[in-house]
């Protein structure tokens, strides 16, 4: 479509739109990034632009045990998260999709329901599970948890790749003699790979950056870094969040990088 | 058609391959049932029981308490506040996405999914640096001139209600951007060669069609909203009291498991119930879950 604007105006007289659309996009990306430069700031109170440069906050939070302990927990789990939810999700879309049951529209409706039932409910349900099954606290019970909130994510984007695919390709490779696995190895997962990466990019990024479940269910030796975020920014204002915030908005930067190449280009394509 | 002599075993074969790929199925739904399903059962359950085990509706009776009843106001003021924000900001915004070149949609949009994919704590983080008494925003203002003193910013409810905004704008943005996308620009070019105006055009033709993304991004932002925890608790720095905020102290500081379900039970009830109506009206489920 060369015209896409559809409506024949002349540029000008949508200067408004222009400039109401960088504001927005300025409001949206700016408070963010404006972090980083003043995280390399001096001072116990961060000023932008920083008086004077310096990692003061960097070697405070690398210096710290429990900082580090924390940060390695929510990597650990987030990890795990991923390994986990990530072919239980192809699974589950997999065998949806390709047996086409009556109850299909209950499975559906039950694996994206974390999705959609409210947080700070999940949270007490299984924090009052946990207590009972001596699970509170424990990284196993961080990952299952997580799972459930990561694998929704892996779900819909799979599902979604493999409804614009086509099953006869499968069914051909099982004609010449194929079994099911082995064509779904062989055929099917190379072609739905991209939605297969950004759906594990997703699950790893839930579970990295959840907070709720976590402020539950996680403390002691097993406290996430969100977890001991949230209490530095209730409690008082830690400078050294800041520098936590700059490498998670470096991750972050990464990671959508890393989407962009290697996720679903097909259907980023596809929009017109 | 003449049944073939196997076609029985053919059918049981078929039976067989639809059990066998259900089983894929059965991890995942086994996980969620488990870990999420049956405990907030159990908290449904516990929240029509006394201590000794009885029948009682005396936790939904203590609801109507003026405590609680000032924090569910809160939330639903907070909600609609932040939901008409979003909209009123997420329309134009997902509106000149659907005009520009590729180039241009491209830089708006990562610049969509990038708070999008940044932890929601750093976000929080941001917004409590930039608000506070002497943060950036205060001394600017103060700078140009257009206040003497520091304004109460943040720890407050316009410290929630900006920061609120900033997290679910990309939830507005993302559905309204889908709905645009999927309007035929015939029927505007069409209305044009009319003798509409742009603006006419506009208003009587593309904003109709776009209704079911607006409608989507509101349902979705609205919901968010109610069971919000993160930002209201640090952004309003215990003066803002949200439904949520209830259930967490109900459980953390009280340990009233029977408080703290009902609140859950009403929350999940009014959610569940918002997105029902507004699926049966408009068919909102096609664009929630687009992320």
């Amino acid at each position: 479509m060369a015209d896409s604007a559809g409506v024949p105006i002349a540029p000008w007289r949508r200067l408004w739109l222009y400039a109401l659309g960088v504001a927005i996009v300025l409001f949206l990306v700016l408070p963010t990034v404006i972090v980083v430069p003043m995280s390399f700031g001096n001072a116990r109170f961060l000023r932008f632009p920083p008086q004077e440069l310096s990692l003061r906050w960097y070697h405070a939070y690398l210096g710290s045990i429990e900082w580090r302990d924390a940060t390695w927990i929510s990597l650990k789990a987030a990890v795990a998260t991923m390994l986990v939810a990530t072919p239980l999700g192809v699974m589950a879309a997999y065998g949806l999709h390709a047996s086409r049951l009556r109850m299909a529209r209950l499975i559906e409706t039950a694996l994206i329901a974390p999705l959609i039932l409210p947080l700070i409910l999940v949270s007490i349900a299984i924090f009052f599970l946990y207590a009972r099954l001596g699970l509170n606290n424990t990284v196993t019970g961080l990952v299952l948890a997580h799972c459930c909130l990561a694998m929704p994510f892996v779900f819909v984007t799979v599902l979604a790749a493999l409804k614009g695919y086509d099953m006869n390709q499968e069914r051909v490779a099982r004609s010449l003699g194929a079994s099911r696995f082995v064509a779904f190895i062989t055929i099917t997962l190379p072609q739905i790979r991209f939605s297969v990466f950004s759906g594990a990019l997703l699950a790893f990024i839930t579970s990295l950056d959840e907070t709720v479940v976590a402020l539950f269910i996680s403390g002691g030796d097993a406290a996430t870094l969100t977890r001991r975020m949230f209490t530095a920014l209730r409690d008082e204002i830690d400078p050294t969040v800041a520098a936590i915030s700059s490498l998670l908005i470096g991750v972050t930067l990464t990671l959508l990088a890393l989407g962009l190449v290697f996720g679903d280009r097909r259907r980023a394509g596809r929009q017109p | 058609m003449t049944e073939g002599p196997n076609a029985g075993a053919l059918a049981a074969a078929e039976r067989g391959e639809r059990r066998g790929l259900f089983l894929l199925c059965t991890p995942a739904v086994l996980l969620i049932s488990i870990v999420i399903f049956l405990p907030i059962g159990w908290l449904f359950a516990l929240s029509f029981t006394t201590e000794q085990g009885g029948l009682t509706l005396e936790h939904y009776a203590r609801m109507l308490h003026p405590a609680y009843t000032k924090s569910f106001q809160t939330t639903f003021e907070l909600s609609f506040l932040v939901t008409a924000i979003c909209a009123a900001l997420g329309y134009p915004l997902a509106y000149l996405m659907s005009q520009v070149s590729a180039v241009w949609r491209a830089m708006i949009f990562v610049s969509v999914l990038f708070p999008f994919w940044t932890s929601l704590l750093v976000r929080t983080y941001a917004w409590l640096v930039l608000l506070q008494r002497r943060g950036l925003v205060n001394t600017w203002l103060q700078e140009t001139g257009i206040v003497d003193e520091p304004l109460r910013l943040v720890h407050n409810f316009t410290g929630t209600a900006i920061g609120m905004t900033h997290i679910m704008l990309p939830f507005m943005v993302l559905p309204l951007y889908a709905a645009m996308t999927a309007v035929d620009r015939d029927y505007v070019r069409a209305s044009a060669s009319l003798g509409a105006s742009p603006l006419k055009s506009f208003w009587q033709v593309f904003f109709p069609l776009t209704l079911p993304g607006l409608l989507a991004g509101v349902v979705l932002v609205f919901v968010l909203c109610l069971g919000f925890y993160v930002t209201p608790a640090v952004l309003g720095g215990g003066r803002v009291l949200m439904w949520s905020m209830s259930i967490e102290r109900s459980v953390a500081v009280y340990s009233d498991w029977g408080a703290a379900s009902a609140l859950g039970v009403v929350l999940l009830v009014v959610t569940l119930a918002i997105l029902w109506v507004m699926n049966r009206l408009f068919g909102v489920e096609r664009f929630i879950g687009a992320r």
